[in-house]
């Protein structure tokens, strides 16, 4: 959903970089906690990952298409904060390298797909990964359902920007329709390529992912030594 | 509480082949149908309102290297391009703002627990 140039105005367009500045801006701060000699590489690896995926537009319906957009997945397996950066520098690269996304609607992409995705999808994680059982299936269908909902309700937001600055005059509501509806059946393919992403590095290298150190650690704690309960030897003497 | 530390040198170099293959051949079978906002502003008429970018004229813009005719190995040389610039300046990134494995003097607060 890379916005071009023109659909906003130049409001709008300005409003929404000041806030994708500051969401890089605190990102580059909190990155810092969650980035260190092992996460780091990740990282990079994340960002091509997406880049390259985000090639692979997927047919949704007759005659459209859809693209991951990553922004859950990343912040699984990285960190939300890392996440905001990793998003913004595949969106920059779009934009300057390949024309994919106005330059003057950067901000806008970067305030849809780097900080409305990523904190959707990584809020809804966080709350399902508390409510269903710490198991591998529990954190695929919360990483799922955060996938799948960051994409329509990252649609939407830019239907209420477009409700803001749109340079067009149409009928917002049947817009919304349109938009929301397509966005979730393309959120369905968000959902299936990240699951199936986690679900692979989950099996190859667990300890990758970030927002599966719950799971590693009941793996660490659970052979406690039965040492722990010297009852009986005390009753020997 | 840290298990033993593995490398992820192995790691990172089988992703990245992942990444390029799929940008550089993978992408060769995506749809090119406009995507949902193209097709939703195409139904409800404002995607005229559409300004060309400014790099719209750049060598490697919509995917496809400039003079190169086999669209293949166009948009196969792009993908793999884009990956590497991604890397490159996500990894650069992210490898300026990580914490050294020896804590940085100048802040002594981000020592983690349980190091002692």
């Amino acid at each position: 959903m890379h916005v071009p140039d023109g659909f906003l105005d130049p409001t709008t367009s300005a409003a929404t970089a000041a806030v994708a500045a500051a969401g890089v801006a605190l990102a580059l701060r909190g990155a810092r906690r969650e980035l260190d000699e092992r996460t780091a590489p990740m990282a990079g690896l994340t960002a091509a990952f997406v880049f390259a995926v985000q090639m692979m537009n997927f047919p949704v319906a007759a005659g459209t298409s859809g693209h991951l957009i990553g922004g859950a997945l990343t912040a699984i397996l990285v960190g939300p904060w890392t996440a905001v950066l990793c998003m913004t520098v595949v969106l920059l690269v779009q934009a300057v390298v390949f024309a994919d996304g106005g330059l003057t609607a950067l901000g806008t992409n970067v305030t849809l797909m780097a900080l409305v995705a990523v904190a959707v999808g990584y809020a809804v994680f966080r709350v399902l990964v508390v409510l269903l059982p710490r198991t591998r299936v529990g954190l695929l269908v919360a990483a799922g359902v955060g996938a799948f909902l960051s994409v329509p309700v990252a649609a939407l937001a830019f239907v209420g920007l477009f409700s803001l600055g749109g340079v067009a005059d149409v009928a917002l509501g049947t817009v919304a329709a349109t938009m929301g509806g397509v966005h979730l059946l393309i959120g369905l393919g968000e959902a299936a390529i990240s699951v199936a992403v986690l679900s692979a590095v989950l099996t190859v290298r667990p300890d990758l992912v970030r927002g599966a150190r719950h799971l590693q650690r009941d793996v660490v704690l659970a052979p406690r030594p039965p040492a722990a309960h010297p009852v009986p030897v005390a009753d020997a003497s | 509480m840290s298990s033993p530390r593995r490398r992820t040198t192995g790691f990172v170099l089988a992703g990245l082949l992942v990444a390029l293959l799929v940008a550089g051949v993978g992408s060769w079978y995506a749809s090119s149908s406009p995507d949902g906002l193209e097709s939703a502003a195409e139904q409800h008429g404002f995607a005229e309102t559409a300004r060309d970018s400014a790099v719209a004229d750049s060598p490697l813009a919509d995917y496809g290297v400039a003079g190169v005719s086999d669209g293949r190995l166009s948009g196969g040389l792009a993908g793999v391009t884009g990956v590497l610039v991604v890397l490159a300046l996500a990894g650069g990134l992210t490898l300026v703002l990580r914490r050294r494995t020896a804590p940085a003097p100048e802040t002594p607060d981000s020592l983690p627990a349980g190091q002692g």
